[in-house]
């Protein structure tokens, strides 16, 4: 199984692998429209994509009835309940009566959706909400399932708990996804692999180690003497703020880890936490794509030097 | 997290088998029909229509009692012309229920989730209309067929004559019911509101009606009969009804209808043109509703 190979929106050409992608851009940057495209709910003005194997254009058919989707939007009627609701989904994708209650009720409880699920969607959180819609993009048993914005409008306890159940959907379930965030943050916990757009076009593709491991930022804490040790980084080359009572430091490769700890043991202190500092978007969209060259000093926002 | 354990239980592929389009359709069709009805909704979405299926349902009782105490035949309303008798709550059904139909699904954004399925969008459209339709059968068809066993059990007289009635008042009940569906389809998908639709759907017929009422009263007044008649192409109960009295040799149950075999033609054609009319106009809008 090989799915999208796609050229859509403006001049966009990017190959994804099975398994969990993650596709991040700001508002508006044509996550939605990538998504609608290739599930033939939309054409595309020019262009050719294809999922699964399957052209956008001729077999939108095939493709759906292959493929999950779970829209950004409330898309939930408030007088059925989920039961009701996921049930008649699953028979819209072709399931007889009886195979739809079964899956409806083991989806519903996959997605962590139990006593409630027989009260109307009127009353229900908005988290409960998220794990209806996905469990009627997951009723059917696709092959690959398109999440937008799954975790929009949740707590972080919510939050994490979708990325969990997404992690699962990808390994355990064996179903490929295609989530789309404008956090790249939590895309990078959760995926294998990141695509990158804005305004249309391809920032960037690549598995998520690559964001991880040549780039970014740590955030290093120690119990006393931050401007010690910060003094003492920078001494050694390596790009260093500070904020609040931690240190941001710039990740140049895999040695700056061990710097860190050698430093901080050189000078014996106490390290509280060493960790990796969220991206932002706007730092990955002023670096260049290729991984920053070890030694070059990138400043806090991301100008590349 | 109280969910833990059960999350334990592993994931198992379907390996069943997928139906196809007709499968579909008829899926689709059911779950329109019961929504009509308020099925598979709270209670409260069944109250209403409930209660006008009883109303609609009310005068074919009580002819029919008249017929049984009184022994008079004649009290037997006419089977062709009880959906124009009982136009008023007719219409309320079909403000209230083709909203449900319509614009439900529209106003939630649940259209996105059908059409990223294998369903078509035609489908989607007939299964709607044919379950309208099928919901208003049951509405008028009901009452007419109280009346019509309610006579043969009575005995009146010319039994041949009012099975024939009988049979082409169902015709004619079918081309009541996919009109007035259409139409009160078209109208609620437009108005997305769904107070707004229930109150459009009523200003059609209501509005129509009347206004054909005045000006066929004028015309009539200057003894324009010809145009009196087909003023009444105008409004969807006297259209119907023409194709009633002109094709299927029914008696006049409301306003003019236009002369001869060529105006329940004429009348015909109008029907069918409504009925291509709004499945085009609903097909758009609910492609339009796909594309949020």
């Amino acid at each position: 199984m090989r799915f999208p190979g796609v050229t859509a929106l403006n001049d966009l050409t990017v190959d994804i692998e099975p398994g969990i992608v993650g596709l991040v851009g700001a508002n508006g940057a044509g996550k939605s429209t990538l998504i609608k495209i290739l599930l033939g709910l939309q054409p595309a003005s020019a262009g050719q994509a294809w999922v699964l194997d399957l052209d956008v254009a001729r077999q939108g058919e095939l493709i759906r009835e292959r493929v999950g989707y779970m829209p950004e939007y409330d898309c939930l009627p408030p007088d059925v309940s989920a039961t009701e609701f996921v049930v008649h989904m699953a028979r819209m994708s072709g399931l007889p009566p009886t195979a739809a209650r079964e899956r409806a009720a083991d989806t519903l409880r996959h997605v962590g959706l139990h006593e409630e699920r027989y009260r109307p969607i009127g009353g229900y959180s908005t988290g409960m909400r998220q794990k209806v819609k996905l469990a009627q993009a997951l009723v059917h048993d696709p092959q690959l399932v398109f999440l937008d914005e799954p975790t929009n409008g949740l707590d972080p306890a919510g939050r994490d708990e979708m990325l969990e159940l997404i992690r699962r959907i990808g390994t355990e379930f064996g179903i490929s996804v295609l989530v789309t965030s404008h956090l790249l943050g939590e895309l990078e916990r959760t995926c294998d692999h990141v695509v990158i757009i804005d305004g249309g076009r391809l920032l960037r593709s690549q598995p998520v180690e690559a964001f991880t491991t040549d780039s970014g930022t740590l955030v290093v804490e120690v119990e006393e003497g931050r401007d010690e040790l910060g003094r003492a980084l920078a001494r050694a080359g390596l790009t260093v703020r500070p904020e609040g009572r931690t240190l941001l430091v710039e990740v140049t490769g895999e040695h700056t880890f061990d710097l860190i700890r050698d430093t901080v043991v050189e000078l014996d202190l106490l390290l509280i936490r060493m960790e990796q500092r969220r991206h932002h978007l706007e730092e990955v969209f002023a670096t260049p794509a290729p991984p920053v060259p070890p030694g070059a000093a990138v400043s806090p926002r991301g100008h590349a030097g | 997290m109280t969910t833990g354990t059960i999350h334990d239980i592993g994931y198992r592929h379907y390996q069943g088998r997928r139906l196809g389009r007709s499968y579909l359709l008829r899926s689709l069709y059911v779950h329109n029909l019961r929504s009509a009805w308020g099925l598979g909704r709270p209670a409260r979405a069944k109250v209403m229509p409930a209660l006008l299926a009883a109303i609609v349902l009310l005068p074919a009782v009580g002819s029919v009692a008249a017929v049984a105490l009184a022994g008079e035949a004649d009290a037997l309303i006419r089977y062709s012309a009880y959906p124009t008798y009982l136009q008023p709550v007719i219409s309320i059904f079909v403000a209230t229920q083709a909203p449900v139909l319509a614009s439900r699904e529209l106003r939630f954004r649940v259209i996105p989730l059908y059409f990223s399925r294998p369903v078509l969008s035609l489908d989607f459209v007939l299964a709607k209309l044919a379950a309208m339709t099928t919901a208003l059968v049951l509405l008028m068809a009901t009452p007419i067929t109280v009346l019509y066993v309610g006579g043969l059990v009575n005995k009146v007289p010319d039994a041949g004559a009012h099975l024939r009635d009988f049979s082409l008042a169902l015709v004619g009940v079918l081309l009541f019911a996919v009109v007035l569906a259409s139409i009160g389809l078209v109208v609620a998908a437009f108005t997305p509101r769904r107070g707004f639709g229930v109150a459009a759907v009523i200003a059609v017929f209501m509005l129509s009606w009347v206004f054909v009422q005045i000006v066929q009263g004028i015309a009539t007044a200057r003894t324009q009969f010809d145009l009196a008649g087909w003023l009444g192409l105008l409004t969807p109960f006297t259209l119907v009804d023409a194709v009633q009295v002109r094709l299927l040799g029914a008696e006049r149950a409301g306003g003019a209808v236009p002369p001869g075999a060529l105006g329940g033609l004429v009348a015909l054609l109008v029907c069918a043109g409504v009925v291509a009319l709004s499945i085009a106009m609903l097909h758009r809008r609910f492609r339009r509703g796909a594309d949020l």
